[in-house]
């Protein structure tokens, strides 16, 4: 019997962030395969009120681990708490969601219990002893399906592709002694948060991402998305070019999203940025270019100048209201 | 204070190579294939040449493989790096192998910094930079990157985008994560890993490839180092995800929200 035991993030204001509610969906499918309980784990300076939420989603017992050191999420403070948490409660699996966080902790905390990890999982297979998950290799072109050996074993979910737990009964809360930090690792310093009013990029219902075909000129890409009440995302050329923040880049190495309606404007559509929104319901592309490769992927493709059609669309959805 | 920094070039395919699975779903067809750097590797040797261009000190580049791995070595060593570390190996492994050959490494020549792609983009784990930080007791700083962008100032007088402390004991780095940009204040020594805006690796010169002819390869292998690379993930199958079916062109954007109200019901 194997228990799953569920790294917990926060928003930046402190409440629960949706991709640990995709994550205990990931881990409800592994506890089942291995007939074991979901448990989680809370690491902050004071971890009681987000213990408090998350206890509500199918978890049986969350670990709140309180401590200073655990105030910011620094790998080499939170991951000796997680394995110590995760060797007390005989976990099979330990894992968070594909977040910076949980891609920045989660082998270390693999590296701590000398157990394999499967990075960015999919889908999980199988029960008992024969349980696989699949995961992306070169952009998404390939799904694997892989094996991992040994007690324990850790992942990262793939947010887009496990669906939010919901609430089904309240587990127990209990208070966790993180093991003190044996010396002085990274310190936090400061964090330059990106302020917007729009949906974040991960959770929106719609998404207007704009490419090179901006030239930089990003008020077509707000224009629509403030219409639609959408996040706005850009191609890989355009946080190069420091034309938008890097947190809105959409790809292979940047984020990955599942919205129900994706428009892309003035991309051309690289392997690399398609990983990133392919699993999107409904594909709007609109390119000068007609043989641009994101044709392939569009539901509906209007070759047209950006800077012309964006705002004509605009105008045409703010008139069907 | 002369830095003496640790980087690696993993062998991977062309990120513009089209990759095709096999028809028995064990691995994908090599033909055709053009080999390059891992492109995060690339970064990595770049920050760390620029770092040793204005601290001084050397960079020592590592690569895990068969002889083909020479390939991604020399041209490290065009680009710049001093010397080069090579761990003969053929036949599978996982991120757990490697980075133990490469803890062993480090154990040996004592880096100040090692400097790691914060991925691959074969396999895409994105894990060998913490393993190999918390078996040596480091601390890590994954994903650096800065707050500049590629056509800054910044970045065109090539300035490294890590800052070493006045004192040389420590490391300042600012770090992608979601909803902005942290910095972090890492001791040395450390395991920095590499986003793709931390720089433009530069191109090897023609005197850079030519020098790198007689630069060292020392050759070790698991064996000799004591790493037992069985691995302990292993992929039992590979497949191409399901294609999008193809979508049709509408002729303007009147027919555009047409579909989208209509047959997506997407607005």
């Amino acid at each position: 019997m194997g228990n799953v035991l569920i790294v917990v993030e926060a928003n930046t204001n402190g409440s629960l962030r949706k991709a640990t509610l995709n994550a205990i969906t990931a881990g409800h499918q592994l506890a089942k395969a291995t007939g074991g309980d979901v448990h989680a784990i809370v690491l902050a300076k004071d971890a009681t009120a987000l213990a408090e939420a998350v206890k509500e989603y199918g978890v049986k017992v969350v670990h709140a681990a309180s401590a200073p050191q655990l105030e910011h999420p620094i790998a080499e403070n939170w991951a000796p708490a997680i394995a110590a948490a995760a060797t007390a409660i005989g976990a099979e699996w330990v894992g968070a969601g594909a977040t910076a966080i949980g891609r920045d902790v989660l082998p270390r905390v693999a590296a701590k219990l000398k157990a394999p990890m499967a990075s960015e999982i999919l889908s999980v297979d199988g029960s008992g002893a024969d349980v696989t998950v699949t995961r992306p290799m070169w952009a998404g072109a390939v799904i694997a399906t892989v094996k991992l050996a040994g007690a324990v074993k850790c992942f990262t979910a793939r947010t887009t592709e496990f669906a939010a737990a919901e609430k089904s009964g309240a587990g127990e809360v209990k208070a966790f002694a993180a093991p003190a930090a044996d010396k002085q690792y990274s310190k936090f310093v400061d964090f330059k948060e990106v302020k917007s009013a729009r949906p974040a990029l991960t959770e929106a219902r719609v998404v207007v991402a704009g490419g090179r075909g901006t030239k930089g000129d990003f008020k077509p890409i707000e224009g629509l998305a403030d219409e639609l009440g959408a996040a706005v995302g850009a191609s890989r050329a355009v946080c190069d070019a420091g034309w938008q923040p890097n947190d809105l880049q959409i790809g292979q190495t940047g984020k990955v999203v599942a919205p129900a309606l994706y428009v892309a404007a003035g991309i051309s559509g690289a392997i690399q940025h398609v990983a990133g929104m392919k699993g999107s319901k409904t594909i709007v592309a609109i390119n000068k270019d007609g043989d641009a490769p994101i044709f392939q992927i569009a539901d509906y493709g209007l070759v047209a100048d950006l800077f012309k059609a964006m705002p004509e669309l605009q105008a045409a959805i703010k008139a069907t209201k | 204070m002369p830095l003496k920094i640790l980087v690696t070039a993993k062998r991977v395919e062309d990120y513009e190579s089209k990759i095709k699975v096999n028809p028995q779903g064990t691995g994908i067809v090599a033909e055709g294939l053009k080999y390059k750097i891992n492109p995060f590797d690339e970064i990595g040797v770049e920050e760390a040449l620029r770092l040793v261009a204005k601290h001084g000190g050397e960079v020592v580049v590592v690569s895990v493989g068969t002889k083909d791995v020479h390939e991604q070595l020399r041209h490290a060593l065009a680009m710049g790096a001093t010397r080069a570390v090579w761990v003969n190996h053929t036949g599978p492994m996982d991120q757990l192998g490697v980075a133990a050959c490469l803890q062993k490494i480090v154990e040996k020549e004592k880096p100040d910094l090692c400097i790691l792609g914060k991925q691959a983009i074969d396999d895409e784990q994105s894990q060998v930079g913490s393993y190999l930080s918390e078996w040596l007791g480091w601390s890590q700083a994954t994903f650096a990157s800065k707050e500049e962008s590629l056509e800054s100032d910044a970045e065109k007088s090539k300035t490294p985008a890590i800052k070493l402390a006045a004192d040389g004991k420590s490391i300042t780095v600012v770090r992608e994560v979601d909803g902005g940009l942290q910095t972090i204040e890492s001791p040395l020594p450390c395991v920095a890993t590499t986003e793709l805006r931390l720089n433009q690796p530069r191109y090897a010169s023609l005197p850079g490839i030519m020098k790198a002819k007689s630069k060292p390869i020392e050759e070790h292998t698991p064996a000799a180092l004591g790493v037992d690379m069985t691995p302990k993930l292993t992929v039992t199958r590979m497949a191409h995800p399901p294609a999008r079916k193809a979508g049709i062109k509408v002729p303007d954007v009147a027919a555009l929200v047409e579909k989208l109200k209509t047959e997506a019901k997407a607005i």
